[in-house]
């Protein structure tokens, strides 16, 4: 049984309703907080901002708060709610989608951390176009993987899962550039292993948002479509 | 995309219904209290061999009826009408020349309010075996001691199986209504709500001990509790206004029903 657009409302329990909406939408504003942090730590990077990218470091705590108290509001619904089927699968999914979020904002971190470092000493430009290109592409994986989410639209999820190829193979070119800007001036290497650690923070967060996008599957339709190859 | 099965701790995770000897077979039935009062309406169902099959629905949606069908305690009720078929091991239960007397000694029923008879706790179980004649003092003893050990009260009761049953507390009543039960070895247990009267724990102990007689018997039980029929059930029924409406693996009506009914009803939508 598919889980209806209009979601979690119609229960006898009226205060159930309000529980599940609650926790739904502290995700979705998580997932808000989370989106801004992955911007703001590509304009730091792309920018070589140290300000805004010390922002971004300070900023993780208040994912990490977030994380749990949404996890404190789901234990309280399993244990007094017992929820089953779509409810369940909801509850489930809320508890998986904010480990990735918060996972996305270390790696929002990583790549803040890297630009503070890319920061020193002289400017360094190089990447810089393959890092703008992957983050764009990362950007709107995040976007869409909560969109669906909030929709409940397990096709959206799927064009997410699917994006993620295209992103791991955007990396794989990435990566074969840093190479040559490192064959072609050594003195670079340092500074191009710091871009390089950023990329794979952007790839990574590229992956997590293809896990939310799977967790929407399993709350609308109900079906496991991890580990699939695709 | 592949729907991939969801897969439990449990033994039986992978089995599929098709693949398990049904016990009891229900086709097409039909039953009336009334010309207009129909309670079940072509209710089809193959409930699993040494299996636990929980009914689940609202009141007044025909479980306790559809239960009853399966050792003709309906034949009790004046104007009750049955049309179709319920088969036991391939038998039609229904047929002229079926004692229905030993058909309840095969299909032993548990209801919700412990009714234990007021005589002493041994009396109760060995009841049922001296009804059918048997007299032999150690054949008695140990049918009592090996029933009262697998409904889990022997160790609370065996220095006192002289004493009144009626002093046994609610949880210990009922434990010792099933033990009187599984005395006479039915092949199946039909279970009215047996644990809707208990204290949690004595909940708990009744749930522990279906899933230890599940081992030999096959168990159908009715719960208005949908929790107790997660846990201890290994197949659900969910019926309403009369219809089976849905009939799979517990796990998939917990986490995946494929009806919205059912889905209402077991999310708390139902109106």
């Amino acid at each position: 049984m598919s889980t209806h657009p209009e979601g979690h409302t119609d229960h006898i329990s009226t205060q159930f309703n309000v529980e599940l909406e609650d926790v739904k939408n502290n995700m979705l504003e998580m997932g808000g907080v989370v989106e801004k942090q992955i911007t703001d730590a590509m304009h730091c990077l792309i920018k070589l901002d140290s300000g805004l990218a010390n922002d971004v470091i300070t900023q993780e705590n208040v994912i990490d708060s977030m994380e749990t108290s949404i996890d404190a509001e789901c234990s309280l619904i399993l244990a007094r709610r017992q929820p089953a089927a779509s409810d369940l699968r909801l509850v489930l999914a809320i508890i998986k989608t904010i480990r990735d979020l918060e996972r996305m904002g270390d790696e929002s971190a990583k790549i803040a951390s890297m630009s503070i470092k890319l920061s020193e000493g002289e400017g360094f430009t190089h990447g810089l176009n393959e890092f703008g290109h992957l983050g764009t592409k990362v950007v709107k994986m995040v976007s869409s993987a909560l969109n669906s989410f909030a929709r409940y639209d397990s096709e959206e999820a799927l064009k997410v899962v699917e994006d993620d190829l295209a992103v791991d193979s955007e990396y794989r070119t990435a990566m074969r550039s840093m190479v040559t800007y490192m064959m072609e001036d050594p003195r670079l290497i340092s500074k191009v292993l710091n871009l390089l650690w950023a990329l794979r923070a952007l790839e990574r967060i590229g992956d997590h948002a293809k896990n939310i996008a799977e967790h929407v599957i399993y709350v609308v339709e109900g079906m496991d479509v991890r580990h699939q190859g695709s | 995309m592949k729907k991939v099965e969801v897969r439990t701790s449990l033994d039986n995770g992978l089995e599929t219904l098709e693949e398990l000897k049904s016990c009891v077979d229900v086709k097409d039935l039909n039953l009336y209290y009334s010309k207009d009062k129909q309670a079940l309406i072509d209710v089809n169902l193959k409930i699993p061999e040494q299996r636990v099959t929980a009914f689940i629905g609202p009141s007044g949606c025909g479980k306790s009826s559809l239960l009853r069908c399966f050792n003709r305690m309906n034949d009790l009720v004046d104007d009750c009408v049955i049309v179709g078929r319920i088969e036991i091991d391939g038998e039609d239960i229904y047929k002229k020349a079926v004692d229905v007397a030993d058909l309840r000694r095969r299909v032993g029923m548990v209801f919700q309010k412990p009714n234990p008879f007021p005589k002493s706790i041994y009396e109760n179980v060995a009841y049922g075996l001296r009804i059918q004649g048997v007299n032999s003092k150690r054949i008695l003893d140990d049918a009592v001691e090996k029933s009262l050990r697998a409904a889990a009260l022997w160790d609370e009761v065996k220095d006192r199986l002289s004493d009144s049953a009626l002093g046994l507390s609610g949880g210990q009543q009922q434990r010792l209504v099933i033990a009187r039960t599984i005395a006479v070895e039915p092949e199946v247990l039909l279970l009215d709500e047996p644990a809707s009267a208990l204290d949690p724990i004595s909940t708990l102990k009744i749930e522990e001990l279906i899933s230890e007689l599940k081992k030999h018997y096959t168990i159908v039980i009715v719960t208005h509790n949908m929790q107790q029929a997660a846990r201890v059930s290994d197949y659900t029924a969910f019926m309403y206004m009369g219809n089976m409406v849905e009939f799979d693996k517990t796990d998939i009506i917990f986490t995946n029903p494929s009806k919205k009914q059912t889905e209402d009803y077991i999310t708390g939508r139902y109106g």
